[in-house]
């Protein structure tokens, strides 16, 4: 049984389809790894999965299930106990997911009081422990800190350390480092990745740098315009893409074009609401498209393990099959 | 010198010993701290070439791009354009010549005044800076849209009805009105997707081409660096740490802050991937930077001697093949770093 289950998910803002009908698994401690551009429906995807899409925004699912519970069936009293405790998730920007008005103490502490209980020593006890885990040094000082107190990596650690504090089985981190330096990048993903394979959570990696997703993700789902385009083993769907849109991001990033004058830049931008077109939606963009993409959408081809959605995903050579 | 052409000289832009410290009130009773934000950054820039300058938040890359544009004036140094100390010179002149050092800024949703449109943000430096009549003036907005890939109707537009991608192009319009022979461009990219990202980069590359810029790259990417750039600077707490052509920088990098910075940065390819040093801790506090070499605290290499004393920018003694490739590190001074042990 899988960690997590989505079927045919979609998210819907009155006519406008952020995330249309995507469809993955995410295994006890794997590190699954969605790309794609903004206004991909990335960040979408994972809130409808924390049960954070509001009003007017509806989220439709054949199957939405953790660990073999069907989160949708459920009363809404018993997700807000999974959510926070078994579900995690990480916000990109740190300094502004931080409650400015209150202590960093008081907030890892409660989540704890939510989800857990326990007396107040024993409450502060286990902060200071999350603070130590995450690598923050002098952590009972720490606790008094007000978040505008601590450098954007130091708060990151402590947005960590409030979305570990419960054990959770599943981690859902959305770009987590888009916001920091690469240095102190290097340091949170070295974190993240090593209380990964020590309490061997499921960790879902949004973000759209593709290089890091290369480095530390078992799978990968590439999504564009809130579609899953392709999915398979990072290093496969790296090395060999099948899809021409994952092909273009590659190219287009400048350390592919390593002696080439220019970069292979993907024209054009992700259609909005307004603009979807008719057919395979990267169809206006796609260098191979022809009439037929541009008519009807194709379906996913391909095994569980490795989809593609393309009338003629590409060969090992990266040219479009006949 | 007084009048030279940008054509008969290579050398557009000096900086020598470039220098910004802020005075900072701590208190009723305290002493007045000083920040130290530039201290010392030398370099030349030639007609056509891109030098890029590297470094985390903080360590003074984007206030050296707003001394450069003479937004801020600095404390100590100086700063050549064709020549004249631009420093010194009459504050007539020193508009005239500003004209020709144009920057472009990081966030294009916020260097877009979004009351006006765009042919009103385009026109705004002839406005200001000449006396063509109208109908010129909305004849040049419209050609160098044409240019960085906007179309003429975007003419009467509105910046909230642009992309990221399209917003960032009228920003490298707007800097490019007044004839500039150099661009600061302050982390242009790093707002944008990758595959807009490309489609910037590569009109950077198309109008440096056209019209002979050159380009100060300001950027905390390296890969965009390594595709973009002539030469690299790597600042770190308001000093230079490393400064050499692309080539050297990148495959012969030596100082430990250069080859950290290179291991941090996630690589597509496995066989890229091979330095592994990771730094502990955060950059310091410019307020209380620490004794002797500034990177000491956070460096596998550090011995007594750089917590005391304070490195220069030289040559490597051991390399001598390396012209014009400079280090500030005792360590690689005393060739203390063995390369070969730390690729995993």
């Amino acid at each position: 049984m899988s960690l997590l289950q989505l079927d045919n998910l979609s998210v819907t803002f009155g006519k406008f389809r952020a995330v249309d009908n995507i469809s993955y698994k995410v295994e006890e401690g794997e590190v699954l790894g969605i790309v794609g551009e903004s206004g991909s429906g990335k960040s979408v995807s994972s809130l409808a999965i924390m049960g954070l899409i509001d009003f007017p925004g509806k989220v439709t699912a054949d199957q939405l299930s953790f660990d073999g519970k069907d989160l949708q069936a459920m009363p809404e009293k018993q997700r807000r106990k999974l959510t926070g405790s078994d579900i995690a998730m990480i916000f990109q920007d740190p300094m502004t997911s931080l409650n400015p008005c209150f202590t960093v103490g008081y907030q890892i502490i409660e989540a704890l009081k939510t989800h857990q209980g326990g007396s107040k020593k024993e409450l502060k006890k286990r902060a200071v422990e999350l603070l130590t885990q995450v690598g923050i040094p002098a952590p009972e000082s720490r606790l008094d800190n007000y978040p505008h107190q601590l450098s954007g990596g130091m708060s990151q650690r402590v947005m960590i350390a409030m979305a570990i504090a419960c054990n959770p089985r599943l981690l859902v981190a959305d770009e987590p480092t888009t916001a920091l330096d690469v240095t102190i990048q290097a340091q949170i993903i070295d974190l993240l990745i090593e209380l990964q394979r020590k309490k061997q959570m499921g960790l879902v990696l949004i973000t759209h740098d593709l290089a890091l997703v290369a480095e530390v993700a078992h799978r990968v789902i590439v999504m564009y315009a809130g579609q899953i385009v392709e999915s398979g083993p990072a290093a496969e769907v790296f090395s060999t893409p099948k899809h021409p849109y994952t092909q273009a991001l590659l190219a287009s990033l400048p350390e592919s074009a390593s002696g080439k004058a220019r970069l292979d830049a993907l024209p054009g931008v992700v259609p909005g609401q307004y603009d979807r077109p008719q057919g395979c939606l990267l169809s206006p963009r796609c260098p191979y498209a022809t009439d037929h993409c541009r008519k009807e959408e194709p379906e996913n081809q391909g095994s569980l393990n490795r989809q593609v959605k393309c009338h003629t995903p590409l060969d090992t050579q990266g040219r479009p099959a006949a | 010198m007084s009048k030279t052409n940008v054509a008969d000289s290579a050398l557009i832009l000096k900086a020598e010993g470039l220098k910004q410290h802020y005075h900072v009130k701590q208190g009723m009773f305290k002493p007045e701290a000083v920040v130290k934000a530039v201290d010392g950054v030398s370099f030349n820039l030639e007609k056509g070439k891109t030098l890029a300058v590297v470094g985390e938040s903080g360590c003074g890359k984007s206030t050296l791009g707003r001394m450069l544009t003479m937004i801020e004036t600095p404390t100590d140094g100086q700063l050549g354009y064709l020549g004249q100390n631009l420093l010194t010179l009459s504050k007539s002149t020193q508009t005239k010549l500003r004209q020709k050092i144009q920057i472009i800024f990081q966030n294009p949703y916020g260097s877009l005044n979004p009351r006006k449109k765009i042919g009103t943000i385009l026109e705004e430096p002839l406005v200001i800076n000449t006396d063509l009549p109208k109908a010129d003036r909305k004849a040049k907005a419209i050609s160098m849209m044409e240019k960085v890939g906007l179309k003429a109707e975007h003419y009467d537009r509105y910046p909230h009805m642009f992309s990221g991608g399209q917003r960032q192009r009228i920003a490298i319009a707007r800097g490019l009105m007044l004839d500039p022979h150099v661009i600061v461009a302050d982390e242009p990219v790093s707002a944008l997707d990758v595959s807009v990202q490309a489609q910037v980069l590569n009109l950077m590359m198309d109008l440096q081409e056209e019209f002979g810029l050159s380009y100060v790259f300001i950027s905390h990417d390296l890969s965009v660096v390594e595709h973009i750039a002539d030469d690299v600077m790597v600042m770190y707490l308001g000093k230079v740490v490393e400064q050499g052509t692309c080539e050297q920088l990148f495959d012969n990098p030596k100082h430990p802050y250069t080859l950290a910075l290179l291991s941090s940065t996630p690589q597509l390819s496995p066989e890229k991937r091979r330095l592994r040093i990771k730094l502990e801790g955060e950059l310091p506090s410019p307020l209380n930077p620490p004794s002797g070499c500034a990177f000491h605290g956070r460096c596998r290499f550090a011995n007594e001697r750089c917590k005391s004393e304070t490195p220069v920018l030289k040559l490597d003694s051991y390399d001598e093949s390396e012209q014009g490739h400079l280090i500030a590190c005792h360590a690689v001074e005393e060739n203390r770093i063995n390369l070969a042990e730390e690729v995993a």
